[in-house]
């Protein structure tokens, strides 16, 4: 039902066969939900563990002579330090506009093995990986180049049994901490593996073959501790670990600074100063925005969705950018952008919900701990 | 002795005389999913068919109740606001939403019996 020309993940047919309920999202027939329903489904990985087709994702190798050429090409997009990175490690970054705005988030990571000196691997969102990839294509050097992977499948698995689910089938997972990776094995299918996800919880994200993801998915779902999770849970997860979502919680007219993701501009880039819109972010870093983003707690039981508009004494200060339902937090919970001088914890506010004013307070994210291996 | 209709919108409606009891269907419940929060409208509210009256908010979304006949709100089931996943566990009992006196019942002819809205879920 209305899922006709849309493409399919390596992982659409299973999905289908356990159950999902395919709805379109960013062009693909993804599963918002199976029997179980998002609660549930939530409430599962928080305790257990989750799986989630994310091949929808958009995977690619950036491909220069070395690492450092490599990772430079890199800085010249994005503030993140990647000239630093050790063999193994991945980073949360952010492709920023030449003004400074935020066009989309994503992970990048350098490859363990020596074969790929040179390569880093990116992820970026569905929703934006054409222009993503046209973007950062066209504004790469000579001798770098952009190396889309459209038939690799992305599995995650998420929730703190996930350890204990990919210990018998991978060695090498146990040794890994958070945001690390390796090229490794799992039950004998080849994949390439990083301890990381977007639910707040540990878990690792799985890259492997489009021809060997179904295989790949079947074996980790024997696992008694794992089910196979939509996209309904993926964003409660997500929104309750205070993790923002691209074009909703941010784009490409806010700064990191206005989306208080300056955790992702490490000391050097500062001090480099050499990242797009550098001069105007920097400035920001000191001198403050007229908006932040920040968790926002309804005090009532009534969600406030996306759009919501935030008032306070009756004149506007802002705007919801997610919202729903938090189900391990047990409340209404949202993040948006209100006014600077109300970005403090405890700050009560009104939403507007269908014309009335709810009472709200700015919640210091995330709304429930964040839960990674560290070692 | 009662009669159940239901609207296209997926609302059911227990007709006893001039008075109904609302609240929306089984079907209605499964495909919102989970219930977190109803908005039911104020009592002795007076209504005409079609206008928003309460809303329901599942984990994903919110979605608009239509007034299914013109009359009088006469009771809400204030039992939801704590208990919203009544709704999912019961819709058409324990989870209805409203209490309402009709205007006009010949505003209940072109509204389907049991049969016609199983067969009109049914795609």
């Amino acid at each position: 039902m209305g899922n006709e020309g849309l493409k399919r993940t390596p992982l659409a047919s299973l999905m289908e066969e356990l159950g999902g309920k395919m709805v379109p999202f960013a062009g693909y027939a993804m599963p918002v939900q199976f029997v179980d329903g998002v609660l549930k489904e939530h409430k599962w990985t928080r305790e257990n563990c989750g799986l989630f087709d994310v091949s929808h994702m958009g995977q690619a190798f950036v491909v220069g002579p070395d690492h450092e050429t490599t990772a430079r090409a890199l800085e010249a997009l994005m503030p993140g330090n990647f000239v630093g990175l050790k063999p193994g490690q991945q980073r949360y970054s952010l492709l920023l506009t030449d003004e400074g705005g935020i066009m989309d988030d994503l992970m990048v990571t350098r490859s363990i093995h020596p074969h790929f000196e040179g390569w880093l691997m990116i992820v970026v969102n569905a929703a934006f990986k054409t222009e993503d990839f046209a973007q950062i294509a066209a504004r790469l050097p000579d001798g770098v180049r952009l190396q889309p992977e459209p038939n690799r499948a992305l599995i995650a698995l998420q929730g703190p049994k996930a350890a204990q689910v990919l210990e018998p089938l991978c060695a090498d997972s146990c040794d890994m901490v958070f945001m690390q990776s390796a090229a490794t094995a799992i039950g004998g299918i080849d994949c390439h593996i990083s301890r990381s996800g977007y639910t707040g919880e540990d878990g690792f994200e799985i890259s492997v073959k489009a021809e060997m993801a179904e295989d790949l998915a079947r074996l980790l779902l024997k696992s008694k501790l794992v089910k196979p999770i939509g996209l309904g849970a993926r964003d409660s997860l997500r929104l309750e670990a205070g993790l923002c979502l691209s074009g909703y919680d941010f784009d490409e007219s806010r700064t990191p600074v206005d989306a208080s993701l300056t955790w992702a501009i490490p000391k050097v880039r500062h001090e480099q100063a050499d990242f797009p819109g550098a001069a105007r972010i920097l400035r920001e870093l000191s001198e403050g925005t007229v908006q932040k983003r920040v968790g926002i707690k309804p005090l009532g039981r009534a969600p406030a969705r996306d759009g919501t508009h935030i008032h306070l004494d009756g004149v506007y200060v802002g705007e919801i950018t997610s919202g729903g339902f938090g189900p391990s937090f047990g409340g209404p919970i949202a993040m948006g952008y209100v006014r600077a001088d109300l970005a403090t914890p405890g700050t009560a506010l009104d939403l507007i919900v269908r014309g009335k004013a709810h009472p709200a307070e700015v919640f210091k994210l995330p709304f429930v701990p964040q839960n990674y291996y560290r070692g | 002795m009662s009669k159940l209709y239901f609207t296209e919108d997926h609302e059911w409606l227990n007709v006893d005389g001039d008075t109904a009891i609302v609240g929306i269907s089984t079907y209605a419940a499964g495909q919102l999913g989970d219930v977190v929060f109803i908005e039911l409208p104020d009592t002795s509210k007076t209504v005409a068919k079609g206008d928003d009256i309460a809303v329901v908010e599942s984990v994903k979304s919110a979605s608009e109740i239509y007034a299914p006949v013109s009359g009088t709100i006469t009771a809400a089931n204030d039992a939801l606001e704590d208990a919203p996943e009544t709704v999912n566990d019961d819709a058409q009992g324990a989870g209805w939403f409203f209490k309402m006196t009709i205007t006009d019942t010949s505003q209940l002819e072109g509204l389907m019996d049991e049969a016609a809205y199983a067969e009109f879920t049914k795609e």
